[in-house]
């Protein structure tokens, strides 16, 4: 839903005013509807040289029913093996088209083939002549390979593609989104749930990241309509904001929902719960037994977890001078120590599934820190922390651990910021606006995804390429 | 059918049609019975048809007025053919002068007749406009009602909102997209250029113009209310002037304009078809035969494939059943409905993604020589009324090939909904 001032700068009157005055107007992004097809709208491919992606791409483009576009040639022909007829832009040699006004929904392009600095001008090659030809909530998305799995020039030149990136989701505008993803040599089969969350509407608020996909696995034939069917999700803090999101946004997916929330919460948990067809579990996270009991529970009624999302947080501001140290505890217990111990527990009493998903919940504090947040932060970062400690342990057996990062999301808790620092975390980012609860839970459910068993250790900025700790 | 049936060959003895005329030109004042008619009168004397009774004459019109509904056999009636020649209304869009020709053509193929005439007439000028649907939903209404107390009450129901007029839309119902949009965005799909468009369209005039010039279409045509030639037709058309030429389809980007389009016209032609033995017995010539033919439809209405695509698939089909290749074609005559379409589906056969992914061949179909593309000129440079295009080229490439003294013609025609429709001509 837009916000107030969206919704004047998108009325006649502040259509008229707010490019005469210089107001940003923020665009209305587009955002997921059940049914409807990945990527609508024309999507141009273009790979550098060498590239080593094509083949994928071209499959995963044609499952989901895109209108696929390349220049003539190799890489058209590349894509007609895969069973794709692609539609042809050619560029003229003065930078005009025949595909005259032809508009894109998404610039797809495959950069693994670019090898040191000086070939680095592909990407000015393939974006130069579509860097108008946007449409509003356009995606850019750069397939790269991991620099720190090569040397040398290949190394630099993978690692520029970030600035490239970051660049074109500040440029382009118009609610577009900008983001990189670097997949693992051995790992191109594991791209499709990615390149989907990119390419569709539910990557809504996420610009401006760096993902790494890694091998996986065997992939699963996954129903992208319902990509959590038959699993079991536990959410905590399920009873409103980002967490009743999360929990609807899973149960949308297939998932059945086991919704956990403290006691007093028990009554709009339920409600949560009724309405998605989940359960309910109330629970302290932070008292000693907690998670023995949790984990014995799942077990006994869920025969386990497929996926845990470890959304529980609480905020307890105060400038360190001021803080007392209960304050800082309770914060330090809930927000990291309590997804600590709940993620050793499964895996102590193997209650997490194989091909189970962890998903934590940092927060852009954590990166950036925040005046008044020192307790807060410190948790959050903490939860990167506890991604990169687990990456290895989760993926040997078989599951995957990721966090989100929220920037600004529009909930109770952003509405009680003071008007002026509200504004500035709103505007201040390539999108011009806060994020929906439903941003966050998008992301969650693509890590969640049975298709994202290469998606691992990643921690993921839900901040509409947000200005603070860019 | 009895087991002895065979199949005859089909003569194509030869055509007539009246020059073609611009959209509310030389041929305003005249309807389309008016003009199939004066086609159909060029044929009788052309090859002595008066007083005969023929097997059967199948035309159509893309535009009709509703009255018109048995056109064909009223311009029969009208006609010096013997009264008792059946005739009939047929209509596929652009593809109906090559549709009733299949028509005629498999009735004597069959023997179910020995000899008929097809053809196709449109209009512009003259075209149905009808009452707007909620008056003429009311004043059926009005009809229905008993008495004259209901009736005085049925039509105080008209509100002055309900009068109106509808017009023919040259637009896809399910698309709401003209032929034109549709087109530039095919065009702008298989990437084809402004520059080729145009030389396309040239070539289509100069070749037009010189067939003239050297009398091919003497036996052709019959002058019609003082044109001799198609009012079209550019002899001294140029890239340069072309170039001139705003984009009218495809936004201020696009790459189709009057010029490489064809213009609303009016126009009838007819093609008089016959068994062997027929046309032996009654003196005629034999210029060519209708080999056969295939007519496709490809899904258009969310993107699938371009709205006028279908020949690209309906050739190979035809190829494939006769083993044929485009080596073994001395002519093409490819309807220029746009000279994007022809450029579209020439590119689509030499492409391999499309021949692999779409067709399902591992060699592409191929180019063809163009130097045997539409040799005497096509409808960029004649113009298009409609539904008789289809007896101008059949009959226009029947007399090449004879000139030739032998060889192969295949033809090409697009039509609205995603319909194509194609055929051999051999000699």
């Amino acid at each position: 839903m837009p916000d107030l001032y969206q919704q004047f700068t998108t009325s006649f009157v502040g259509r008229q005013l707010a490019p005469r005055l210089g107001l940003p107007q923020p665009p209305i992004l587009e955002r997921y509807r059940p049914g409807q097809r990945t990527v609508e709208g024309a999507v141009l491919v273009g790979a550098a040289p060498g590239g080593r992606l094509v083949p994928q791409l071209a499959k995963v483009l044609k499952d989901a029913e895109a209108e696929v576009w390349t220049a003539e040639g190799e890489l058209r022909e590349a894509a007609g093996e895969a069973g794709l007829s692609p539609k042809i832009f050619s560029v003229n040699g003065d930078g005009s088209s025949a595909a005259g006004d032809q508009r894109f929904k998404a610039l797809v392009f495959d950069a693994t083939g670019i090898s040191d600095a000086e070939s680095l001008k592909a990407l000015h090659a393939f974006f130069h002549p579509v860097a108008r030809k946007l449409r509003p909530s356009g995606r850019v998305i750069v397939l790269g390979t991991p620099p720190e799995d090569l040397d040398g020039a290949a190394r630099v030149a993978q690692r520029a593609l970030e600035g490239f990136v970051r660049s074109t989701g500040k440029e382009f505008g118009k609610g577009s989104t900008s983001n990189l993803v670097y997949v693992g040599q051995g790992a191109e089969d594991q791209i499709e749930s990615t390149l989907r969350f990119f390419l569709s509407p539910k990557s809504a608020f996420v610009s401006g990241q760096v993902t790494r996909i890694g091998k996986g696995g065997a992939v699963p034939a996954v129903d992208w309509e319902h990509p959590l069917k038959g699993k079991v999700a536990l959410v905590t803090g399920a009873s409103r904001g980002i967490g009743e999101a999360i929990a609807e946004t899973l149960a949308r997916d297939g998932a059945h929902v086991v919704g956990l929330d403290i006691e007093p919460l028990a009554d709009d948990l339920n409600r949560v719960m009724e309405r998605i067809g989940g359960s309910s579990l109330t629970f302290d996270v932070t008292e000693d037994d907690a998670p023995q009991k949790l984990v014995a529970q799942l077990k006994a009624e869920h025969g386990g977890v497929d996926v845990v999302v470890h959304n529980a947080g609480i905020t307890r501001d105060k400038r360190l001078a001021n803080m007392k140290p209960e304050t800082w505890d309770q914060v330090i217990a809930v927000n990291l120590i309590a997804p600590e111990r709940i993620t050793a527990e499964l895996l102590k009493q193997d209650a997490l599934h194989r091909g189970g998903r962890i998903v934590g919940v940092s927060s852009i504090a954590g990166i950036a820190g925040n005046n008044g947040q020192t307790n807060y932060a410190t948790s959050k970062a903490g939860v990167i922390g506890f991604v990169d400690a687990l990456e290895d342990e989760i993926a040997a057996a078989g599951a995957t651990i990721n966090a989100v990062a929220p920037g600004f999301i529009e909930t109770q808790m952003t509405a009680a910021i003071p008007i002026g620092i509200r504004e500035a975390g709103r505007r201040l980012s390539s999108l011009g606006q806060g994020g929906q609860p439903v941003d966050v839970a998008e992301t969650i459910a693509w890590f969640a995804s049975a298709g994202s068993g290469g998606v691992n250790g990643n921690v993921v900025r839900v901040c509409g390429q947000g200005l603070i700790g860019a | 059918m009895p087991e002895t049936q065979t199949v005859r060959r089909v003569a194509i003895v030869g055509g007539n049609r009246i020059p073609f005329a611009r959209s509310n030109g030389p041929y305003a004042q005249a309807s389309n019975s008016d003009m199939l008619a004066a086609a159909l009168d060029g044929l009788i004397d052309r090859f002595d048809l008066e007083g005969k009774k023929l097997g059967e004459v199948a035309a159509g019109a893309v535009l009709k007025h509703a009255r018109d509904f048995n056109m064909v056999r009223e311009v029969v009636l009208g006609s010096r053919l013997d009264k008792a020649t059946p005739a009939v209304d047929l209509q596929q869009a652009c593809g109906t002068g090559l549709q009733a020709t299949i028509y005629i053509a498999n009735k004597i193929a069959l023997g179910q007749i020995d000899v008929g005439i097809a053809g196709g007439v449109d209009t512009t000028s003259d075209a149905p406009i009808a009452i707007g649907e909620k008056l003429r939903k009311k004043l059926m209404a009005v009809n229905r009602a008993k008495g004259n107390g209901d009736r005085v009450k049925a039509l105080l129901q008209i509100r002055p909102g309900d009068i109106s007029i509808e017009a023919p839309k040259n637009g896809e119902p399910r698309t709401g997209l003209s032929m034109g949009e549709h087109q530039a965005i095919t065009a702008k799909e298989w990437g084809i250029t402004r520059e080729a468009q145009d030389e396309l369209t040239v070539a289509s005039h100069q070749h037009l113009a010189a067939a003239y010039d050297r009398g091919f279409f003497d036996d052709l045509i019959t002058p019609f209310e003082g044109l001799e030639r198609d009012q079209n037709l550019r002899p001294d058309s140029s890239l340069e002037k072309l170039a001139k030429l705003k984009p009218v389809f495809g936004g201020p980007d696009g790459t189709m304009t009057a010029g490489n389009s064809t213009p609303l016209s009016d126009g009838a032609s007819t093609v008089l078809l016959a068994s062997e033995e027929y046309a032996k017995a009654n003196g005629l010539p034999v210029l060519a035969y209708f080999t056969d033919a295939q007519t496709e439809a490809v899904g258009y209405v969310k993107g699938e494939e371009g709205l006028l695509m279908a020949p690209a698939y309906a050739v190979p089909k035809l190829l494939d059943r006769h083993g044929l290749t485009f080596d073994d074609f001395d002519l093409f005559e490819i309807h220029e409905a746009f000279a994007a379409q022809v450029l579209s589906t020439l590119k689509a056969w030499e492409d391999p993604t499309f021949n692999k992914v779409k067709l399902g061949r591992d060699t592409p179909l191929g180019p063809i020589d163009r130097s045997k593309l539409n040799v005497n000129g096509g409808s960029l440079a004649a113009a298009h009324p409609f539904a008789a295009t289809g007896g101008r080229i059949v009959a226009s490439l029947a007399k090449a090939l004879d000139e030739k003294g032998g060889g192969r013609g295949l033809i090409s025609i697009c039509a609205a909904g995603g319909i194509g429709v194609v055929a051999i001509v051999e000699r």
